[in-house]
């Protein structure tokens, strides 16, 4: 692993405010020795890009449950490629149903996680990517 | 109890324990330390030493009678069993007036309107922030023309309406009462709840327009303009239901849901309302979660603090005035998607401790609801959980059943216990207001909920299907989706409102409420005329923004 930390960009897309779920990932990240910046509520896709380009982070955690995803992922992907951030790992977590999962993977996000995930999945997971990314 | 009999009861239970240790040593039992879903130490065995100093007239009295520990209603659910109140919307008007003539007709008997989320943040569905989320978490409104399609062929005089709606509650109510004038229905014959709860909108829930000021001048205006219009109508419901779902424990549930309370009752003080003038009208939102027995001893704790608070605390004269009455919804954040047929079960036993609790409302959640908004299926297995344990458990035919229990009345004063502690922490911060502004409510919430999880992780909490007993099960495969052409159609519906409507109406209503929020004057009757006027809501929320500002939270993790 590289000497520095990793850095991950927690953030809500879209208007729901329920936030019980990034804030407790936020939560482990830290607690597992990642920089954790998390976006607070109502961030646009555009806002959200803007951060990660400033940030310079490697990850970046979506959350949403409202069942905007459909537009609002794919957006911030887009976004994300044209300030040339192809590297960052984007994952998503929240209520997304199965059947909408391949085509999130087929914009580029990397890997949703569903309700009842453990956060050492998610630790692990990152800390794996980043390394051999 | 006499301390002689105390003594007795003390000696035998002593006894008792010193022939259970040989037993103990050679069939340990399955943890050291037992604790409620919320922490609490639970005993091995509670005997009457665990509420000696209970005072049976002063903390339980009579059902109907203060302090309401046993409940505010002297025959409870002999006389009517609960309002069957399942909370639904999504998509347009016309799909959600289907759903709630669906529900009526399988025996609800209240209805329940979940709104979008751009409708509960006052953005029209055209506004470029309500892009991907018009229709998916409930019904858009966008005007009075949207209500009057909602409640289509549904007398507003003979059913009750709850709203789940917060810092634009003014402006919904506003249409509720436009609608039931077009149906020939007074407002003095409107029964419902608007949740009207901005509080918990900052520390738990997201929804919030607003700076905190202004949000508690519109909540005081509308509860007198409830008072003196719509007396049966529930002017507020003080929910304790988010912050749980955001991870709170049952002790803070209580104790944030009360301490927002006080605020809200200090706050209509000041603005020169009688205590007693609205306190009648004001009700409460709780969540049922997982331990059967904590729950139960919540609503009672709660109940009886409320009481307490009211009469002590605020000079209440009313009794009314201290009786906290309140919705129940089980706990969303319990459902597994994993294993979706548990929910059911789950649900039943919520529903369960919240009828023995006392409740006067209650939604059941769908088994699918960890997965999507449920299907019609899945909402009538739920209504019938309620209907169950209404007609055949046979729970509900005498009134707080559990009372007396030596776990149950100790629990109950511990709970109150922990919240009076609370209570006196925020008061020590300033009230819930500076509470909510320095982060604290939201640290507290945020840390038991990360401790819950970690609990969930490291096994010392069993969730069935997800940490025990898993299974690769299948997913139900007809979830609900909610057709993202609803945008398109709502937008069109908009643009035309707007072509058709008398402009000059609309924009002269909108005029005369940015003066009246500049003003002091009561801001219902100039939201009720823009409503009239056909203004649509993300108009008149703007014109308050203009005025108010927008509150700007800063991100505490």
């Amino acid at each position: 692993m590289s000497e520095r930390k990793i850095r991950v960009l927690t953030a809500k897309p879209g208007l729901d405010g329920h936030d019980r779920g990034v804030k407790v990932i936020s939560a482990a990240l830290r607690d597992a020795g990642m920089e954790v910046i998390y976006t607070g509520l109502r961030q646009t896709p555009e806002q959200i890009a803007t951060t990660a380009l400033q940030e310079d982070v490697d990850v970046i955690g979506l959350s949403i449950l409202s069942g905007a995803h459909d537009y609002l992922f794919p957006r911030i992907m887009e976004l994300l490629e044209e300030k040339g951030m192809k590297d960052v790992i984007v994952l998503g977590g929240g209520i997304i149903p199965e059947e909408d999962i391949p085509g999130l993977l087929s914009k580029g996000i990397d890997r949703i996680f569903g309700p009842g995930t453990y956060t050492s999945e998610i630790v692990q997971y990152i800390q794996s990517r980043v390394k051999s990314s | 109890m006499d301390e002689k009999t105390l003594q007795a009861i003390r000696e035998a239970r002593e006894k008792w324990e010193e022939r259970l240790t040989p037993k103990l040593k050679k069939f340990p039992e399955r943890k050291e330390s037992f604790e409620t879903i919320s922490g609490l130490q639970v005993k091995r065995l509670y005997t009457p030493e665990d509420c000696s100093d209970l005072n049976y007239l002063e903390d339980l009295g009579l059902p109907g009678e203060y302090p309401y520990t046993r409940g505010v209603q002297p025959t409870a659910y002999r006389g009517k069993f609960w309002t069957m109140r399942q909370y639904a919307g999504f998509a347009s008007a016309e799909e959600t007036n289907e759903r709630y003539k669906f529900l009526l007709g399988q025996g609800q008997t209240g209805l329940s309107v979940a709104f979008d989320l751009p409708t509960q943040i006052g953005y029209d569905s055209d506004h470029q922030l309500s892009l991907g989320e018009v229709g998916k978490v409930g019904v858009a409104i966008d005007s009075l023309l949207d209500m009057e399609t909602l409640f289509s062929g549904i007398p507003l005089g003979q059913v009750s309406t709850s709203m789940t709606i917060n810092s634009p509650a003014s402006v919904l109510l506003a249409m509720y009462i436009a609608v039931a004038e077009k149906q020939g229905v007074a407002q003095a014959d409107l029964r419902g709840t608007i949740q009207n709860d901005i509080l918990k909108e900052y520390s738990s829930r997201g929804t919030y327009i607003f700076p905190p000021r202004p949000s508690m001048r519109i909540i005081t205006d509308i509860f007198a303009y409830c008072s003196d219009q719509i007396p049966q109508w529930n002017s507020i419901s003080i929910s304790g239901y988010h912050i749980r779902e955001a991870g709170s424990t049952a002790v803070q549930e209580v104790a944030f849901t009360l301490a927002n309370g006080i605020a809200y009752v200090q706050a209509a003080i000041d603005a020169g309302l009688d205590v007693d003038q609205f306190g009648p009208r004001l009700s409460f939102f709780f969540n049922s979660h997982l331990d059967f027995l904590e729950e139960i001893a919540k609503y009672r704790a709660a109940r009886r603090l409320w009481a307490r608070i009211m009469k002590e605390r605020f000079g209440a004269k009313d009794p009314r005035s201290m009786m906290l009455r309140f919705h129940t919804q089980t706990a969303g954040c319990t459902l597994t998607a994993q294993q979706p047929p548990n929910n059911i079960v789950r649900v039943a036993f919520q529903a369960m401790s919240a009828v023995l609790g006392g409740t006067q409302s209650l939604h059941t959640n769908s088994m699918d609801e960890a997965l999507s908004l449920p299907t019609e299926e899945a909402v009538q297995i739920a209504l019938r959980t309620q209907q169950l344990i209404a007609c055949e458990t046979g729970v509900t035919d005498t009134i707080d059943p559990l009372a007396g229990s030596y776990y149950i009345e100790s629990l109950t004063n511990k709970i109150e216990e922990g919240a009076v502690a609370y209570i006196n922490r925020i008061d020590e911060l300033g009230g819930s207001v500076p509470a909510i502004e320095q982060g604290f409510i939201q640290k507290e919430i945020q840390n038991a909920a990360y401790g819950y999880q970690k609990a969930i992780e490291s096994g010392d909490r069993s969730v069935v299907g997800l940490n025990i007993y898993q299974t690769d099960s299948e997913k139900p495969s007809n979830l609900l989706r909610v057709d993202p052409e609803v945008r398109n159609r709502q937008i069109a519906k908009l643009t035309k409102l707007k072509k058709e409507r008398d402009s000059n109406a609309s924009a002269t209503a909108l005029k005369n409420l940015e003066e009246t929020a500049r003003g002091n004057e009561n801001l219902m009757v100039p939201i009720l005329d823009a409503v009239k006027a056909y203004a649509t809501l993300g108009e008149i929320c703007d014109v308050l923004r203009g005025v108010f500002g927008e509150y700007q939270p800063s991100a505490i993790i």
